[in-house]
């Protein structure tokens, strides 16, 4: 057993044989001015790996970043699991997760304590093919867990006509779709369940690959995204960005100040600065914001975070690590937007400063 | 799809001299049989190799369950509880299905081109069936996702549900999921008639002619010629084309794991969702992040090999029994 992450870590430096290429011909970083420390126009090429949930932006950013400041930085979206797994290995400079490192797996990162910087929050919306509703329908926390428990069956099932008066709703089976592989979507949609509903808590629970007590598994977004288009009835969940693309209809979800808001940017962004106001001054940010405060929040969304060792090994890496975050989450964040990501709020972005130059005061050490 | 992958299991048509080695002198000779015995061996040792870390990775899972591993069909990542019977049931099952729709069209078309088709359509014919085979399986997975599978909830299911009553039927109970065992089993139809068809066909055409003249001579008619006495000829290879196709369906994953379904159940329904070992390694491997779910999948894919084995050694067994009945 104690091979496998090292299969795991081959797998991921054969999947990035491009890299090796880039470094060689990454010089154009020399450019940049070195830092006091001697390891002058080494390896210049940062790489990362994670997260596939925001690999459109991340790409989008370091490519952008690359064009401004002559720093390359390689990111390879092989999911959440395997940048956790990456960067416990210290194959790679920085992991990038949809859900927070759990205590046991930052006990096993091999380079000391990691920390988590959210990068953008991402939401994940309820979407269905009804063909014969026209209006956008409603629905309740508790009414989604029944829904994904198989606890209500019929879409004019009494509890969903009542929260939808005057939608004709049919008398057809639901069809739930679901991941079939490990995601983060799966998790943010899972944390939410379990928090609005205690049996949804005490049966499947919060994770990112389920035991689902009905439905059919969709392989990626794309994948759920498609089944939902192509089965008339069918109900499942996705995130934003795939719903969009593929013209879905998304409900309404009541928010915990009883509020029905529709799934955008902004609401996902007011339920990131709900959530940031009320975080403590000494937190981590591995937290969950889902089914938070505010009237205008959405309640189904979660950050997303990169992953980085808060004592760097190498001092130039550090420094450039630490002004590409600081870019991404004040000049980067305008991007996030047209790619349908929810930006930081400006309160959060403020707090987070303080915490990467303390990245950077460990690294020059 | 090579003929040379077809001689060894099919004792008709070999015509290799046995028992006799020629053996060289020169060093020349000597260097090159090392050479090969080299290579020969490196295929065997790459298998057990294989094997053998598979089977590493997957203990935990395989030791920690037990028998239940076969027959649970709990497969609760969150809460650590593997049971992988939903999976082993669906790969056979898919199989099952793939090989009742495939085997008999595939022997027709054989049959046709070898028999029956004029000499000017032979050759396209089955260039076009042998070219099913070179289609990547993703490109299959998207057919079924946007043709086969809207194809069977707005056509076939309303059909056998509401025009011919069989909706009670367990066969075809539950809700209609188009993406399901059957789309499964339908996909995979395809994908493994070009290999029996091809196989078969070989078969047939290195029946003897004095087979065929005799039966004709005896006075049977052209139907009674090949089904009295040119496919039962062919009867072992043919069994051998069934299982090169039935070898394909276990393994198939990407063009599966897109229209099955992929649900962690049992059900009777060919209309239901379900999973196969091969889509399930696929799908959970990329984010499962602790160990004994990474045992666990590691496991499926020992389980996998040991169906695979076990399905080929039947397929020796079948060949080397009906060939023996043959003399």
């Amino acid at each position: 057993m104690k091979r496998l992450p090292f299969v795991v870590a081959a797998l991921g430096v054969w999947g990035c044989s491009p890299q090796s290429s880039q470094k060689q011909t990454g010089d154009t970083s020399k450019t940049t001015p070195a830092t006091a420390s001697g390891d002058v126009g080494s390896s210049v090429a940062l790489t990362g790996a994670g997260a596939t949930f925001p690999a459109p932006l991340y790409s989008k950013w370091f490519n952008e970043y690359a064009a401004k400041t002559g720093v390359k930085i390689n990111y390879q979206s092989v999911g959440s699991g395997a940048g956790i797994q990456q960067i416990s290995e210290q194959t790679v400079d920085f992991g990038a997760s949809d859900a927070p490192m759990t205590d046991a797996e930052m006990a096993k990162a091999k380079g000391g304590p990691i920390m988590h910087i959210p990068t953008v929050v991402g939401l994940v919306v309820i979407a269905y093919n009804l063909p014969s509703v026209t209006q956008p329908i409603k629905l309740s926390g508790s009414l989604i867990a029944d829904i994904f428990l198989g606890k209500i069956t019929k879409w004019n099932d009494p509890r969903l006509a009542t929260l939808n008066p005057g939608v004709k709703l049919p008398a057809t089976d639901i069809l739930v779709v679901h991941r079939s592989d490990g995601s983060g979507t799966t998790y943010i949609f899972s944390d939410y369940l379990s928090a609005v509903s205690p049996a949804w808590k005490a049966g499947p629970g919060k994770g990112k690959d389920l035991q689902w007590p009905v439905g059919m598994g969709g392989k990626g977004n794309e994948g759920v995204a498609g089944q939902i288009k192509q089965t008339p009835n069918a109900i499942g969940y996705t995130e934003l960005a795939y719903a969009q693309q593929n013209k879905l209809s998304t409900a309404a979800v009541q928010n915990s100040a009883g509020q029905f808001v529709t799934p955008s940017a902004r609401a996902a962004t007011a339920a990131a600065d709900d959530a940031a106001a009320k975080l403590p001054a000494n937190t981590d940010y591995r937290v969950s914001i889902v089914n938070g405060g505010g009237a205008a929040t959405y309640p189904i969304t979660s950050f997303t975070w990169l992953l980085v060792y808060k004592h760097q090994p190498d001092a130039t890496k550090a420094k450039k690590l630490a002004d590409a975050v600081r870019w991404a989450l004040t000049d980067g964040e305008k991007d996030a937007e047209a790619l349908a990501y929810a930006p930081l709020p400006a309160s959060l972005v403020t707090k987070l400063m303080p915490r990467i130059d303390s990245l950077t005061m460990a690294g020059s050490r | 799809m090579t003929d040379a992958s077809i001689v060894p299991i099919t004792p008709a048509v070999t015509n290799t001299p046995t028992g006799v080695r020629i053996e060289g002198s020169s060093t020349g000779d000597r260097i090159y049989r090392w050479v090969t015995t080299a290579f020969a061996l490196v295929v065997p040792i790459l298998l057990l190799l294989i094997a053998w870390a598979v089977f590493v990775a997957g203990w935990p899972a395989l030791h920690k369950f037990g028998l239940s591993f076969l027959t649970s069909s709990d497969w609760d990542a969150v809460n650590g509880r593997f049971g992988a019977a939903p999976a082993i049931f669906g790969t056979l099952a898919s199989s099952l299905i793939a090989l009742i729709i495939a085997t008999p069209l595939a022997i027709g078309v054989a049959v046709f081109l070898s028999e029956f088709a004029p000499a000017w359509i032979r050759q396209p014919i089955a260039f076009l069936v042998d070219l099913l085979a070179a289609i990547p399986s993703v490109v299959y997975g998207l057919w079924g996702v946007f043709f086969l599978v809207p194809f069977l909830t707005s056509t076939i299911v309303p059909f056998i549900k509401d025009t011919l009553h069989l909706g009670d039927f367990p066969l075809f109970s539950g809700p209609a999921y188009g993406y399901s065992m059957l789309a499964a089993g339908l996909i995979l139809a395809i994908m493994v008639l070009p290999y029996i068809s091809a196989v078969t066909r070989e078969v047939l055409l290195a029946v003897p002619r004095s087979q065929r003249e005799a039966a004709l001579a005896l006075g049977a008619t052209r139907w009674e010629m090949i089904w009295d006495a040119v496919l039962p000829y062919a009867r072992s290879g043919i069994i051998g084309g069934i299982i090169l196709g039935l070898g394909r369906a276990l393994g198939e994953t990407m063009a599966v794991t897109m229209v099955i379904g992929n649900r962690h159940e049992i059900s009777a329904s060919l209309f239901a969702p379900g999973y196969t070992m091969a889509s399930m390694i696929a799908n959970e491997f990329s984010e499962a992040t602790n160990d004994l779910h990474v045992s666990a999948l590691m496991a499926v894919g020992a389980v996998l090999f040991v169906v695979t084995i076990i399905v080929n050694i039947i397929a020796r067994w079948l060949v080397w029994r009906v060939g023996k009945n043959q003399v």
